[in-house]
C-alpha cells in the first residue's frame, strides 16, 4: 500500500495541470447557467480543444487517440478537471461508455469509422437501452429488429435516453431472436439517428428540465455491418458498457461533493440557528461532520476499487458499492443543505431571495434520480448479493 | 498510488488469520471468555513467537518495526477471531503510549519487556465522567503519589504495570504497589475484561507528559476500528453462509431480497469501514497532516457500521441469532464495547467538526 503518487502519475498530473491553466475557457461561468441546447456548441468546441491536446479520452489505448492512462491517472484527470472548474465534454457518453465498448467489441472497420469522430465531438452518441417496460429488467426489452436481406428493420420505443436530442448515433439494444431466452436474443446495433423513422421527443423530468428523451423507431433500416459484437450476444456487449458506467462515473464526484460541503460549511457560519451561527449548533455540526467524513470514505473506496481493478484488468461488480455509496450520499448531502437553509432551500433559480442562484433546490430534486439512473439501488444490491456474496438469484 | 495490500502485507494478514483460526477457534475463545481474566499464558507466548507483541515497535526494544498499516491488518484479524486477552491493552495501547511519551531508558525498562512477551500492561484513562475528552481527566499526582479512581480499565487484573493518565503527567504504577486496588466491572464484552482501579497514596513513576498522548491514542483508536472491521467481516461471513443454507418457504432465505439487500448493506458497511481504516493506518504511518482527521473518520464510521452490521446479522439469523449458542452476540458485545471505547461516533463527529468547520483549513485544503 502506497498512497503517494508515482513519478508517472505526478508527470501525468503536472502535464495536465499546466495544459489546463492555458486552455480552460475563462468564460465558462457565463455559459454554465444557460440551457444545454444553447451551450452545446461551446461544449463541443471545448472537447475539440481537449482532443487537440490528446486529453479527450485519456483512458483509451494510445493507438485510438487516448493515453492508455491507468485508472489512477483517470482519477487524477477528473480531479484536475474539477479543480480547474473545466466545462464538461459534449460527447460524454461516446467518450466514457460507447467508445470503450466499440474498442472492446467492434470490428477494425467500425473502430476506424466511429472512434475519431467520437473523440472530436463531430458525432455525438446516445444510448438506447431502457424501454417503458424494460428498466431494471433490461433483458426484458422488446424493441424488435427483423432481418430483411442485409438490413435490420427496427420497431419500438426507448426511454431515458440522454443526449437523444443532439445524438448523431445511438448504441441501440434490440431483440433479434424472440424465441431465445431473454438474455440470449439481444443484439447491439449502431444506428444513425438521421435514419428515416427515428423520432426524438423530450422527456420532462421532475426538476422541470429535459435531460433525457424518448426515442420512437418506426421501420428504421439498419445495415448488418452496424452490428456491434456478435448477433444475439448483445447482452454481454451491453453489460460491458454498463460496467464502464459504474466503474468510471464516481471518479469525478469527490471534488464536486467536496465543493458542496465546503460551501455548506461556509454558509453555516452566517446562517443563524437559535440565536447563534449554525456552525455552532451541535446537531448541525454532527451532520456536516458525518457528511464530510463520508465524502472522504467515498474517495477511499474508489481508490481501493481502482487498485483492485488495476490488478484484475476489468471493472467488476465492486462498482455497485460506489454507485450505492455516492448516490445515497448525495441525497443525504442535499437533505442537510435543505435543513441548513430552511425556508430558503425551496427557492428556485431566478428568485431574488434564492441562495446561490437556487442550486440547492435544484440539486435536492435532482438527487432523487441518482438512486434510479445507471442502475437502481435495488439492482445494485441484487448485484452485490448475487455476484459478490454468492447468494442465490432473487429474480 | 496503490491502495491495495503489498505481497508482504497480504502474507502478514493471511498468516495472522490462519494463526488465530488454529490457536483461538470459537471453542477456545468461549473457554477463555468464561475465565476471570480471559488471559491464557500459553496463547500469549505463542503470540510473542509470532512477533505480535512487538509488531510496530523499534527493533532496539525487541520489536519487529512494522508499520501502522500492518498493525491495522493484525487487529483486523484479532477482531475476526474475537481474540480474548490483553493484546490490545498491552501492545497497542500501553506500547503506543510508552513509545510516544517515554525516554529511551524507560522504553528499555517498560516497552522492551512488552515486546519480549514478558510483561502485560494497560492504560488507565477514564474517570467517573466516562468522558474521552482529555479535559475531563482530573486525577493529579502529588509528590509521586496517586489517589483516586479510574474506571473501565481493560485487562487491569493481569497487568504487570498500569500506565495512568493524570492531569499533570503520565505515570507507571506497579501492579504490586501499595494502595492499589483492582476490582472487576461486569460488562457486556466477555472477551475483554474491564476493571475499576483505585489508588490511595500509591507510588507512581512519572514517565512523560500528557500532552504527548494524542498520537498514541490515535493509534489505539484506529486499531479498535480495525478490530471492528474484522468483527464485521466475520459477522457478514457467518450471516451469508446462514442465508445460503437456511431454508424457509422451500427456498434459501438468501434468495429473498429483504434478506439479500441487508447482506449487501453489511458488505457495503464492512468494505467502507475497511477503506477508512486502511487509509487511517497509512496516514498515521506517514505522519500525514490529515492523520488525526482520518482516524476520527475511521472510528466514527466503523463504530456505527459495527453496530449496524451486528443488528442486521442477528436479524437475518432469526431465532437462532438470539441464542447464546450462536457466536454472533459475542461479536455484537465486542462491537458495543469498541464503539464507545476511545470515543463513539458522536464524539468523533464533533472532533471532525472542530477540524473541518472551526479551522476551515482541512476542508479548504483539498477542495
Amino acid at each position: 500500500m502506497d498512497l503517494n503518487l508515482t513519478t508517472e502519475e505526478l508527470t501525468f498530473r503536472d502535464e495536465l495541470r499546466a495544459w489546463l491553466v492555458f486552455n480552460v475557457p475563462k468564460d465558462w461561468n457565463e455559459w454554465r447557467e444557460k440551457p444545454i441546447e444553447e451551450s452545446f456548441p461551446y461544449l463541443r468546441a471545448w472537447q475539440q480543444k481537449l482532443h487537440d491536446g490528446r486529453w479527450a479520452a485519456v483512458s483509451w489505448p494510445k493507438q485510438y487517440g487516448g493515453r492508455s492512462a491507468t485508472l489512477m491517472q483517470q482519477a487524477l484527470f477528473w480531479e484536475e478537471m474539477a479543480r480547474a472548474d473545466a466545462p464538461p465534454m459534449a460527447n460524454s457518453l461516446g467518450l466514457g461508455l460507447i467508445g470503450p465498448t466499440i474498442i472492446a467489441c467492434g470490428t477494425e472497420a467500425q473502430k476506424k469509422r466511429y472512434i475519431p469522430k467520437i473523440l472530436s465531438a463531430e458525432e455525438i452518441w446516445c444510448q438506447g437501452f431502457s424501454e417503458p417496460n424494460a428498466g431494471s429488467d433490461l433483458a426484458g426489452l422488446q424493441m424488435e429488429a427483423r432481418l430483411d436481406g442485409d438490413l435490420y428493420v427496427v420497431n419500438g420505443q426507448k426511454v431515458w435516453t440522454s443526449y437523444g436530442w443532439v445524438g448523431d448515433w445511438c448504441e441501440l439494444v434490440v431483440r433479434t431472436d424472440a424465441s431465445a431466452a431473454k438474455h440470449k436474443g439481444l443484439t447491439v446495433l449502431l444506428v444513425d439517428m438521421k435514419s428515416a423513422g427515428v423520432e426524438v421527443r423530450p422527456l420532462r423530468q421532475m426538476t422541470g428540465e429535459s435531460e433525457f428523451n424518448e426515442l420512437f423507431f418506426r421501420d428504421v433500416r439498419v445495415p448488418v455491418e452496424n452490428i456491434l459484437g456478435k448477433v444475439n450476444d448483445g447482452w454481454n456487449v451491453a453489460m460491458s458498457t454498463l460496467m464502464y458506467e459504474r466503474g468510471s462515473y464516481g471518479a469525478r464526484l469527490h471534488l464536486i461533493f467536496k465543493r458542496y460541503i465546503t460551501r455548506l460549511i461556509e454558509l453555516s457560519r452566517t446562517i443563524q440557528r437559535n440565536g447563534r451561527p449554525a456552525a455552532e449548533d451541535p446537531l448541525i455540526r454532527q451532520k456536516l461532520a458525518q457528511c464530510s467524513a463520508e465524502i472522504e470514505i467515498m474517495r477511499f473506496n474508489q481508490m481501493r476499487a481502482f487498485s483492485r481493478i488495476t490488478a484484475t484488468g476489468v471493472p467488476g461488480p465492486e462498482g455497485s458499492i460506489q454507485k450505492i455509496f455516492w448516490s445515497e450520499l448525495n441525497q443525504r448531502l442535499q437533505q442537510i443543505a435543505q435543513e441548513l437553509l430552511g425556508s430558503y432551500g425551496q427557492l428556485l433559480s431566478g428568485d431574488t431571495h434564492a441562495i446561490d442562484k437556487g442550486i440547492w433546490s435544484y440539486a435536492y430534486l435532482r438527487t432523487r434520480g441518482n438512486t434510479i439512473e445507471a442502475g437502481t439501488s435495488e439492482v445494485q444490491r441484487n448485484i452485490i448479493g448475487h455476484f459478490v456474496l454468492g447468494l442465490p438469484r432473487s429474480y | 498510488m496503490q491502495f491495495g495490500l503489498s505481497e508482504s502485507q497480504e502474507f502478514l494478514k493471511d498468516s495472522a488469520r490462519k494463526f488465530f483460526a488454529g490457536e483461538c477457534p470459537s471453542a477456545e475463545m468461549r473457554r477463555l471468555m468464561d475465565t476471570d481474566s480471559a488471559y491464557d499464558a500459553a496463547l500469549w507466548s505463542k503470540l510473542t513467537d509470532q512477533g505480535y507483541t512487538g509488531i510496530i515497535f523499534p527493533e532496539e526494544y525487541g520489536g519487529v518495526g512494522l508499520g501502522k498499516v500492518e498493525l491495522m491488518l493484525l487487529m483486523e484479524e484479532t477482531g475476526r477471531a474475537l481474540l480474548p486477552g490483553p493484546l490490545f491493552s498491552t501492545v497497542v495501547l500501553a506500547g503506543s503510549v510508552l513509545e510516544a511519551v517515554s525516554t529511551p531508558a524507560n522504553k528499555k525498562k517498560y516497552l522492551a519487556p512488552i515486546c519480549r512477551g514478558e510483561a502485560r500492561a494497560t492504560v488507565a484513562i477514564l474517570e467517573a465522567s466516562a468522558s474521552w475528552n482529555p479535559r475531563d481527566v482530573h486525577m493529579n499526582a502529588t509528590n509521586g503519589k496517586l489517589s483516586g479512581e479510574k474506571l473501565f480499565v481493560s485487562d487491569a487484573a493481569i497487568a504487570d504495570f498500569i500506565i495512568v493518565v493524570a492531569r499533570n503527567g503520565v505515570f507507571v504504577v506497579d501492579s504490586k504497589a501499595r494502595g492499589l486496588k483492582i476490582s472487576p466491572m461486569s460488562a457486556m464484552d466477555l472477551t475483554r475484561k474491564l476493571y475499576v482501579v483505585e489508588f490511595s497514596n500509591t507510588p507512581a513513576e512519572e514517565i512523560g507528559a500528557a500532552t504527548d498522548l494524542p498520537r498514541a491514542f490515535d493509534i489505539a483508536t484506529a486499531a479498535l476500528a480495525a478490530e471492528l472491521v474484522g468483527g464485521m467481516q466475520r459477522t457478514l461471513d457467518i450471516t451469508v453462509e446462514y442465508a445460503k443454507t437456511r431454508k424457509q418457504f422451500g427456498k434459501p432465505i438468501g434468495m429473498f431480497q429483504a434478506v439479500q439487500h441487508q447482506c449487501a448493506d453489511m458488505y457495503l458497511e464492512t468494505e467502507s469501514s475497511r477503506s477508512a481504516v486502511y487509509y487511517a493506518g497509512w496516514a498515521l504511518g506517514e505522519n500525514s497532516p490529515d492523520a488525526a482527521t482520518s482516524v476520527s473518520i475511521a472510528k466514527m464510521y466503523a463504530s456505527d457500521a459495527g453496530r449496524a452490521v451486528g443488528n442486521r446479522g442477528i436479524q437475518i439469523h432469526g431465532g437462532m441469532g438470539f441464542t447464546w449458542e450462536n457466536d454472533l452476540h459475542l461479536f455484537y458485545r465486542r462491537a458495543k464495547a469498541s464503539e464507545t471505547a476511545f470515543g463513539d461516533a458522536t464524539f468523533h463527529r464533533e472532533r471532525i467538526a472542530s477540524m473541518v468547520i472551526d479551522s476551515g483549513s482541512a476542508s479548504a485544503k483539498s477542495a
